[in-house]
């Protein structure tokens, strides 16, 4: 215990969002949550947790300061985590994070408030890297990805999207570890939809174990069956992740290995783009990734 | 004098809600909970496939996606007309992944978002013992960056040094065991949080050897925690907290819509048979029969115009955030125009008098040990024992129907979409009566309305001005130091709130700010 730990500064906000993410991050295993809160996750390396709605002690406008606080305090050294969509419409009265001085604070400009100065961003989930369902058609509350917020308000800070309805612990807590270990990542360390090539750079269809079925031709005709479910909506053909090969949960489950659809829920445009979500790929959709159909 | 406290963000709870009490002589005269997110599910829904919503509804929220999944599923059965054809081992899978998630909910409830408003972490800095853990909660501390178990209200503490420091290890073994209970789901959920298997018809995923023998040992590992540590640490805080049997009560009305099928024959869900019954107690004493037809609900003090205290299933409402009366986004739903509570005491108090042999004799086991009668848990501690108790008697049912499994059986029924068809489907969440109804035109999605826990419990005042079961329970309160108003906190937790489902979703076009709930 004589190495000296480096206390790395990090808030958690919540906008339009179910926690969904938050719960995901609860189910990490090593490093465990506990890991996480307490320990250095590296040796010599904590990240302290100054700010999440679902799991500090404290409540009302003494935590919103916290938020402030940290952005005039630290500016440069904080890793802002966001989840959720920021809902701009109405100014962005349909989200608010709190009060201070009786006065509530939106959503929307905490975001613009603490992505400025900022270390990094990481848009934790499906919804803060690309809308997701809050903004699914029509979008009542005109609620947008981080990424376009940034483009925006005009704001540069370096961005990482870790997708997911939720999004794997391990894609989160793993790239966590890649910023204290390397600091910023590289142009080639993401894609271009600033996902870490680390987890997200192989299409899901291509590492799926029933991918011997799709090429034999033998589809199945229901959930549960056994076969290739791209004839009942799969949408694995157009996802990148590696949930074929990580698995859920410790590992002992995944969304096809239950005999159910992948619904894309990695991608942008989810939901919209894979509506309905158990209809079938048009086969338009897989040319454009040179997948032969029987 | 009065004097407004506002406590905005509450935090340890799902999503985002506000807390306004107006005190005089240091007593809450007033009170009025809003929740401040919203994000449209019902708008969202519109025009999609039917079988849409069940992936769709899950991500309502992320802390029960398993019971909104249920729901959307009971839902659609009901519309395909497939309610009474769910096979025996689809109902089973369904009921086995819905009780995973109500372990976890309830033991995430009661460690990670309650207690530490009776646990005093920081006590563990003087920790001198070899648990591992336990140690490197004190180096943490030793380093001084506090955060996140600091800013927060003081001067409540009351266990000792020790009790605090055995309190805070169960505290980190929880995260371990709820985490245990969505692997336990996963294994035919696919994975969790927003699980893939349970589908119209039944399930997607088969009872296989291996599945239940896996399931069964980590279910045996959560049941040995429930026994010996989660309900063992409510009669602690009970016993050192006694004054909180007297705080905190609410409505006194309680409903229930009853949880895990028991019987797949019956398309009736206000009537088929339940783990935990369907019904309705007015006190303490009546139970009534479940009447869907009963329920209304007022927008009177809610952003909305359209006709008052109407049934769900026939509101088209629309907003207006200018609307004086105004001050929440949640609705007031209401069963024969009276407040109720909805939670797990709502379900023991319904079970209990329905004479439920394993609920009776755990209540009065429970009750015989704290030394209170059945009206005192009507209150923050009743909440929290009802919670502890059940997820006993969850826990339990589970290791017998986890072997009424069939592998090689099926699990899921065939349907068609109908062109127009309507459905309903009703289930008690972890947080209490969850709604779906439908309706569907042309194979798609023509409406989609739901009501939901906290939509019962957070609810404004209705069209007669009674405040909701939140703001009922507030009232009355004595707050002792208004710098760190911890008893409104704690009432509110005790409910359990989960904000990002209680809103509806409707369009909204104006300029009032905050005061939202969402979906």
């Amino acid at each position: 215990m004589s190495l000296k730990v480096v206390e790395y500064p990090a808030v958690w906000i919540a906008g339009a969002a179910c926690s969904g993410c938050s719960v995901s991050l609860l189910n990490a295993i090593n490093p465990s949550i506990q890991n996480v809160l307490i320990d250095p996750v590296l040796p010599g390396k904590h990240v302290s947790l100054r700010f999440h709605a679902t799991v500090m002690a404290g409540q009302g406008e003494p935590v919103l300061k916290v938020l402030k606080d940290t952005a005039s305090q630290k500016p440069g050294k904080y890793i802002l985590m966001v989840e959720g969509a920021v809902p701009t419409a109405e100014n962005g009265l349909y989200c608010t994070l709190g009060e201070i001085d009786g006065k509530e604070v939106t959503m929307k400009d905490m975001m613009a408030e603490l992505a400025v100065d900022a270390f990094a961003v990481m848009a934790m989930g499906t919804c803060s890297s690309y809308g997701g369902i809050p903004s699914g058609a029509p979008n009542p509350t005109g609620a947008v990805s981080v990424m376009e917020f940034f483009k925006n308000e005009g704001i540069s800070t370096p961005l990482i999207n870790i997708p997911g309805c939720p999004p794997h612990p391990d894609w989160m807590v793993g790239t966590i570890a890649h910023v204290l270990l390397n600091g910023l990542p590289l142009a080639d360390d993401l894609d271009e939809k600033l996902r870490p090539r680390t987890f997200f750079n192989n299409l899901i269809h291509d590492n799926c174990p029933r991918r011997a079925y799709f090429d034999a031709g033998q589809f199945a005709r229901h959930t549960s069956e056994p076969g290739c479910l791209y004839e009942i909506g799969c949408k694995g053909p157009y996802s990148y992740a590696d949930c074929p090969s990580r698995h859920w949960n410790n590992g002992v489950n995944w969304c096809i290995g239950s005999g159910a659809q992948c619904i894309g829920c990695v991608e942008p445009d989810f939901p919209d783009k894979f509506a309905p979500m158990f209809k079938k790929l048009d086969e338009n959709t897989l040319e454009r990734f040179k997948i032969k159909t029987r | 004098m009065s004097t407004k406290i506002t406590i905005d963000p509450i935090t340890r709870i799902e999503g985002h809600m506000k807390i306004e009490a107006t005190v005089e002589d240091r007593v809450v005269k007033d009170a009025q909970c809003s929740g401040t997110l919203f994000r449209g599910f019902e708008i969202i829904l519109r025009g999609r496939d039917p079988r849409d919503a069940q992936r769709i509804t899950q991500r309502v929220c992320g802390v029960c996606p398993a019971v909104h999944g249920t729901a959307a599923t009971l839902n659609l059965d009901s519309a395909f007309g497939i309610a009474d054809k769910v096979p025996d081992n689809g109902r089973i899978l369904r009921n086995l992944v819905l009780g995973a998630n109500y372990i976890q909910s309830h033991i995430l409830h009661f460690y990670h978002l309650t207690a530490l408003d009776y646990v005093d972490i920081a006590a563990v800095a003087d920790y001198s013992g070899k648990d591992a853990e336990l140690n490197s909660l004190k180096d943490f501390i030793a380093r001084g960056e506090l955060a996140p178990f600091i800013p927060r209200y003081e001067g409540d503490y009351r266990f000792d040094k020790e009790t605090n420091q055995e309190l805070t290890k169960h505290y980190l073994t929880a995260l371990e065991m709820r985490r245990l209970a969505h692997e336990m789901l996963t294994l035919f959920g696919g994975k969790m949080p927003h699980n893939a298997a349970i589908v119209p018809g039944g399930v997607t995923e088969h009872p296989s050897v291996d599945k239940i023998t896996g399931f069964l040992w980590r279910l045996n590992k959560l049941r040995y925690f429930i026994d010996n540590t989660y309900i063992p640490d409510v009669i602690a805080v009970a016993e050192i907290y006694p004054d909180y049997f007297s705080i905190g009560s609410g409505s006194g009305n309680f409903l229930s819509y009853g949880v895990f099928d028991l019987d797949g024959k019956s398309g009736d869900y206000t009537t088929r048979e339940r783990l935990i019954p369907q019904g309705v107690a007015q006190g303490l004493s009546a139970l009534k029969k479940l009447d869907t037809d009963s329920i209304t609900e007022s927008i009177k003090h809610s952003w909305y115009e359209g006709e008052d205290a109407i049934h769900p299933s026939k509101e088209d409402t629309k907003p207006n955030v200018r609307k004086k009366e105004g001050y929440s986004w949640i609705r007031s739903p209401r069963y024969e125009g009276k407040v109720h509570e909805v939670g797990p005491l709502a379900r023991w108090v319904v079970s209990y008098l329905c004479g439920h042999k394993k609920v009776k004799e755990a209540l009065e086991s429970c009750m015989r040990v704290l030394n209170i009668e059945i009206k005192d848990l009507n209150s923050v501690l009743g909440r929290h024992a009802a919670r502890a108790l059940e997820t006993k008697l969850v826990a339990d049912s589970m290791a017998d129907w986890i072997l009424e499994l069939k592998p090689g059986e099926p699990v899921c029924a065939a349907y068609e979409i109908p062109e127009e068809s309507e459905g309903m489907g009703i289930i008690d969440a972890p947080r209490g009566a969850l709604g779906h109804w439908i309706k569907i035109k042309d194979k798609k999605i023509e409406k989609y309305q739901l009501v939901v826990p906290t939509t019962w419990n957070g609810s404004p005042k209705d069209e007669k001005n009674q405040p909701g079961p939140m703001e009922q329970a507030f009232i009355g309160t004595e707050v002792k130091n208004p710098e760190n108003p911890y008893e409104l906190v704690r009432i509110a937790r005790s409910f359990d709130p989960c904000i990002a489902c209680s809103v509806h979703t409707v369009n909204i076009k104006g300029k009032r700010l905050g005061r939202v709930r969402v979906v």
